[in-house]
């Protein structure tokens, strides 16, 4: 890899430790994907909870955060992903005092680093979206998904210590979705089957993820007869991503680098028809309609305001069954001015438990559904039916307002 | 018999050890209970089986980005794979192997690299020098490389 004399400098460790780490772990990572050279970032997203990270990943921070403060701090803005603890609420959870203190000693280094502890995977509809053609780090899939493809921005998934390490250096490895060539459309979709709702848009997402496979096929769809809003495109990527580790797609005619299909080279492509059956198989397996619901999760992605009201309009004068356990995740912004609302009120008051700052996979999901002996769960996100399978629970979708309306009978209606 | 696979180069220090194959796809915060060092993912095609100390060969990576601190942790408590092989690597899983050390390999010259390991057989894997060299005590495996 080509290296400016100021990546050299980080190399040689003239700008300490940190930003050395940090360079060797980019030339790793950009040997391996023949990047040619750096690409500078406006800003970095990192996810990092505590149960991935570990007692090993915290030490890293820990190391870096004992460092004089001109080494140790990230050289462009750099927020986080959800944490893995509410630390406002997590006994009730079952989730113990040793988690708590591994999410404390997490934020102390990373406040020691400059890096802004947003606590949200919806940064695109809540901090500051990035612009067409800007170049950036995020993580979490569907952060990286929604702002590749929605805004026209620039990002490879960038796992935690990529994040890290270009908040750092404040560049990251040209490859991948920084270059042209990877951004053009390889698969090519017509929907027969409109979706609708939150729900709707995540499964047809997911059937296209699951389909395409693979992080290195870009879809290009074409037959939607309707623009997404902002929440339902979000639920259709986040979903895309989740199954089929998808970063990029575009819609003919409504994402920005695609105005005509030729404009992603997707002219060229073979249509595979999204059918009806596509849609009802992806549903298949998280059905449950007549058991009994333990616990009934809204999040992944986090809740924006207007899910939120959309969740209190159905919760407000209702209440939950009282074998059945409602909770909400959202980001420490959105809780805030949803509390103003009374939003959060009207879902506390039905019986349910707003998070701030979490998202309920990313937060010891195996371990609280143990404590609270939680097996058959209902969301309407597409995205968290497919992750919490293999987090030993029997997961149920439906669109939101079945969501309620199951936690008010206490079995999935 | 023994078999050398070119690949790219990739991640890591040369490691040998057992393979365990499937023509499946792999995340780590999907797919595994991290404590007991086990597949745990019902649909998983190894659902059941311990990767500890294995070499693991895949189709390609999938879903969240927390798997890249997930080999970190994985192998400082010690229940890690050896090594992970895939025919499509993604970013994540690649920036997870820098972080931890662990050995990474991906595209591989002769076709599809879970047919070409099979589960059980003793293998080599350098990645610096983009080499793979499969042992096998039947005979089915062709000479070659």
């Amino acid at each position: 890899m080509r290296l400016n004399a100021q990546e050299e400098a980080m190399l040689a460790g003239e700008l300490g430790a940190a930003r050395k780490w940090a360079i060797e772990h980019q030339m790793q990572v950009g040997r391996m994907f023949d990047a040619d050279d750096m690409v500078p970032v406006s800003q970095a997203h990192m996810m990092a909870d505590p149960e991935s990270l570990g007692d090993a990943g915290v030490e890293l921070f820990e190391r870096f955060a004992e460092l004089p403060e001109g080494e140790r701090r990230v050289a462009i803005p750099m927020i986080t992903d959800p944490r893995g603890v509410d630390l406002t609420y997590y006994d009730p959870l079952g989730q113990t005092e040793e988690m708590a203190s591994l999410e404390r000693r997490f934020i102390a280094a990373c406040r020691a680093l400059g890096i802004m502890l947003t606590d949200t995977c919806i940064n695109y509809q809540t901090i500051m979206p990035p612009v067409l053609g800007e170049h950036v780090a995020y993580g979490d899939t569907g952060v990286v998904i929604y702002c590749n493809s929605v805004c026209g921005a620039r990002s490879n998934f960038e796992g935690g210590p990529s994040a890290l390490a270009a908040g750092l250096t404040g560049r990251t490895p040209r490859y991948g979705l920084h270059l042209d060539r990877h951004r053009r459309a390889t698969r090519r979709y017509r929907v027969r089957s409109q979706p609708d709702g939150l729900t709707g848009w995540g499964v047809l997402g997911a059937v296209i993820g699951r389909k395409a496979g693979s992080y290195w096929e870009i879809p290009v769809i074409e037959g939607l007869e309707s623009v997404p809003a902002s929440d339902e495109i979000k639920h259709m990527g986040a979903a895309m991503a989740s199954y089929g580790s998808t970063p990029l797609f575009h819609i003919v005619g409504i994402t920005p680098e695609c105005q005509s299909l030729s404009d992603v080279g997707g002219d060229d492509l073979r249509s595979e028809q999204i059918t009806q059956a596509d849609i009802d198989a992806l549903r298949q397996p998280f059905g449950g309609k007549g058991e009994k619901v333990d616990v009934v999760v809204f999040a992944a992605p986090q809740l924006s305001l207007v899910e939120m009201q959309q969740v209190a309009d159905h919760c407000r004068g209702k209440s939950a069954h009282k074998d059945t356990a409602l909770i909400v995740c959202t980001s420490p912004s959105v809780y805030a001015d949803a509390a103003r609302m009374g939003f959060n009120e009207a879902i506390e008051a039905f019986g349910g438990k707003v998070l701030q700052g979490t998202c309920f996979y990313q937060q010891y999901a195996r371990e609280i559904g143990e404590a609270n002996g939680w097996k058959r769960l209902l969301s309407n996100s597409t995205k968290i039916v497919n992750i919490l399978g293999g987090y030993g629970y029997a997961p149920s979708l439906a669109p939101m307002e079945d969501c309620v309306a199951s936690a008010i009978k206490g079995e999935v209606v | 018999m023994e078999r050398i696979l070119k690949c790219h180069s990739g991640i890591g220090e040369a490691v040998e050890g057992e393979a365990l194959v499937a023509d499946d796809n792999f995340s780590a915060r999907y797919d595994l209970d991290r404590i007991t060092g086990v597949f745990s993912r019902p649909s998983h095609a190894l659902a059941g089986q311990s990767y500890k100390d294995k070499i693991l060969v895949f189709n390609t990576a999938k879903g969240g980005v927390a798997s890249a601190w997930m080999l970190h942790e994985m192998r400082s408590r010690g229940i890690a794979p050896k090594a992970i092989l895939f025919n499509a690597a993604n970013t994540i899983l690649v920036q997870g192997a820098a972080l931890a050390g662990l050995a990474m390999c991906d595209r591989f010259e002769d076709g599809d690299v879970t047919k070409l390991i099979k589960t059980g057989d003793l293998v080599s894997v350098d990645p610096q020098a983009g080499r793979v060299v499969v042992k096998r005590q039947d005979s089915s495996i062709e000479a070659g490389g």
